[in-house]
């Protein structure tokens, strides 16, 4: 079986090229692409070096689709897929036991899933055993996209629960991206429902020893 | 301006900046969103009287190119994969009657089987239809070279291929430094046409020629070819003064200056190669890059003084000539008459295969150790191939390869009879 040991392994432990990369699964019309560009003009806006691109195929309505977001201090180059994330964003909990969604998981990942079960829940007990538990995180995106955006639409308050987990981009950035991307009335209404998410992701953080 | 946008974007609002005076293109998957942010550009006024002309078919399109070019218009298309090779007649006759379209080429694979994720099998197929063919590595030289396009289009009087990779540059979100249009003016003034299609002024154009002189014009778009190998490195050098950054020329090298192993690629790839390079540096490996950026005209001297001082040199390529393999080592071993070094050719990437740091490295340290095949498919999967030769050996009816490999992959959606 091929395992995958990519280069960015190397990378981290000399220290050269620190960039933090995520991968987001969805399905398509979601806007799993669009949450992935949206992370890297906030990452942008911060006046880091970001890359976002798709997994590049024939997206339908309801397909699997992943998208990728790298971002840092120095040009990025590589153009490869991220085969290792820093964090893991799951839009679709539907897709858990279907796709080999925390494959090359580092072990200081963050998982963020778009569920209102948690872990145990989800099945997912596995994971907490080998990922650092308080890095891990369900949140009900999809509801809170119902209640602030008026759509099921998680995927810009995902964005706000990320920044929240992971601390690698701030929400008022992520919250500038999104505006910038849908003026007027659906940025609001989006930008909300990032705060609202980045709000339970705290709260839920701040009752998790070692978070 | 500095701004984080797609690389289809980014293009879009340059191309737009060299006031095209005719748009015409037909929509092909990865190059679409490039001619629908024009078609925007256009419909909202911000390009004074361009004409965005929509057609039926790709073939039209260039058509259409070509008689707009031909009335004196700076005309603009874009295309990819089928849609390029659906021109192909055309894209001859507009090299050969020297009109100066631009085009971008989202690369994209050619089917069978059909596939629209980005190799380079487009643009090589049409690599000697006349056309140059520059090759941009980031989303930032893919806008910067389309300026530079136009300049030396109009310039040589040739058309010129941008030729950018489909989705892996084209749907990336990534830093672009837009020009702005004072700048973009400064270094293209207004297109001043050789031959006019004018009815106050009535001209032939396209005349049938024998075998008087056939030759003779051929030679002269050859001729100007030789004339691109001094124009685009000027080209290049009056950008750099104007934008104050470089890009565009005909070779880049990277690491390469002591190099042992020198790794030549062309478009995106380099980005990850140059990654790969880094590494193996850090171990005290003599590695380095060479970047094509012009693929028509060759810089076969370019070439030459960069392989000069290597040992080897590993030309990765993201297609195939089937029946030989490489189509840019041939061109390479041009350049190497008369030096001694170890030449391997790496068909990578094909139909979107992520093309790794990991598998990167593996190859170039078999390289480096002299142990890579003449011609090395790089990740090949030669269990499902060998299967897939078993099958056709046991002779009768062994089914069409690719639904056997995909079902073989266990990939959903391709069933056994």
């Amino acid at each position: 079986m091929k395992r995958a040991i990519g280069g960015s392994t190397l990378n981290r432990v000399e220290g050269s090229r620190p960039t933090f990369e995520v991968r987001i699964h969805g399905r398509g019309g979601q806007g799993v692409v669009t949450a992935a560009e949206l992370l890297s003009v906030a990452a942008f806006d911060e006046g880091r070096h970001a890359q976002a691109f798709p997994s590049f195929g024939s997206e339908r309505t309801g397909a699997p689709v992943v998208s990728f977001c790298r971002f840092g201090d120095t040009p990025i180059r590589t153009r490869e897929p991220i085969a290792e994330p820093d964090a893991l964003i799951v839009q679709d909990p539907t897709l858990l036991h279907q796709v080999d969604l925390f494959a090359g998981l580092r072990p200081q990942g963050y998982v963020l899933i778009n569920s209102s079960r948690d872990f145990s829940e989800l099945g997912l007990d596995e994971l907490l055993e080998r990922f650092r538990p308080e890095r891990l995180f369900s949140v009900p995106a999809t509801e809170l996209a119902r209640e602030h955006v008026g759509r099921p639409m998680p995927n810009a308050a995902l964005l706000g629960g990320f920044a929240a987990l992971t601390g690698a981009l701030r929400l008022d950035s992520v919250i500038a991206a999104i505006r910038e991307r849908f003026p007027g009335a659906t940025g609001e209404r989006n930008a909300a429902a990032a705060a609202a998410c980045f709000q339970v992701v705290e709260r839920e953080r701040a009752a998790v020893p070692g978070a | 301006m500095l701004r984080q946008l797609e690389g289809s974007a980014a293009v879009a609002e340059t191309v737009g900046l060299c006031r095209p005076e005719v748009v015409c293109a037909y929509p092909i998957s990865p190059q679409t969103h490039i001619v629908e942010g024009l078609s925007d550009l256009v419909r909202e006024g911000r390009l004074g009287s361009c004409e965005y002309v929509t057609v039926e078919s790709e073939f039209a399109a260039l058509s259409v190119c070509i008689g707009a070019s031909a009335t004196g218009a700076r005309t603009y298309t874009a295309t990819a994969s089928q849609g390029l090779l659906y021109m192909a007649e055309a894209l001859y006759n507009a090299s050969g009657l020297g009109l100066p379209i631009v085009m971008t080429v989202a690369n994209r694979a050619i089917g069978a089987p059909i596939n629209i994720w980005n190799d380079h099998s487009d643009a090589m197929s049409q690599r000697d239809c006349g056309w140059i063919q520059l090759y941009a590595e980031d989303n930032q030289e893919a806008a910067d070279l389309h300026v530079q396009a136009f300049s030396l289009a109009e310039r040589l009087s040739l058309p010129v291929m941008v030729c950018m990779d489909g989705f892996v540059l084209t749907h990336a979100y990534e830093r672009v430094d837009l020009p702005t249009a004072e700048q973009v003016d400064a270094f293209l003034p207004p297109f001043e046409p050789r031959q006019v299609l004018d009815p106050a002024d009535p001209v032939t154009i396209g005349a049938m020629v024998g075998p008087e002189a056939f030759a003779e014009v051929k030679y002269l778009a050859h001729a100007k070819q030789m004339q691109a190998l001094d124009a685009i490195p000027e080209v290049a050098a009056e950008f750099e003064l104007v934008f104050g950054r470089p890009s565009g020329g005909l070779v880049r090298g990277y690491r390469s200056e002591d190099a042992e192993t020198i790794v030549i690629g062309l478009g995106s790839v380099l980005g990850t190669i140059e990654d790969t390079v880094d590494e193996l540096r850090e171990e005290g490996v003599k590695i380095g890059a060479l970047a094509i950026k012009s693929f028509r005209p060759f810089p076969l001297e370019e070439v030459r003084i960069a392989l000069a001082g290597a040992k080897r040199v590993v030309v990765l390529e993201k297609a195939l000539a089937v029946g030989i393999g490489g189509i840019v080592s041939a061109n390479v071993r041009m350049a190497l008459s008369g030096i001694d070094l170890h030449g391997y050719t790496v068909i990578a990437g094909l139909g979107g295969r992520p093309i790794t740091r990991r598998s990167l490295r593996a190859l170039f340290e078999q390289a480096i150790e002299d142990r890579l095949e003449q011609l090395t498919f790089l990740d090949l999967d030669r269990e499902r191939v060998e299967a897939e030769l078993e099958r056709m050996a046991g002779g009768g009816r062994s089914g069409p390869h690719a639904e056997n490999i995909l079902r073989e992959s266990g990939i959903v959606g391709a069933r056994s009879h």
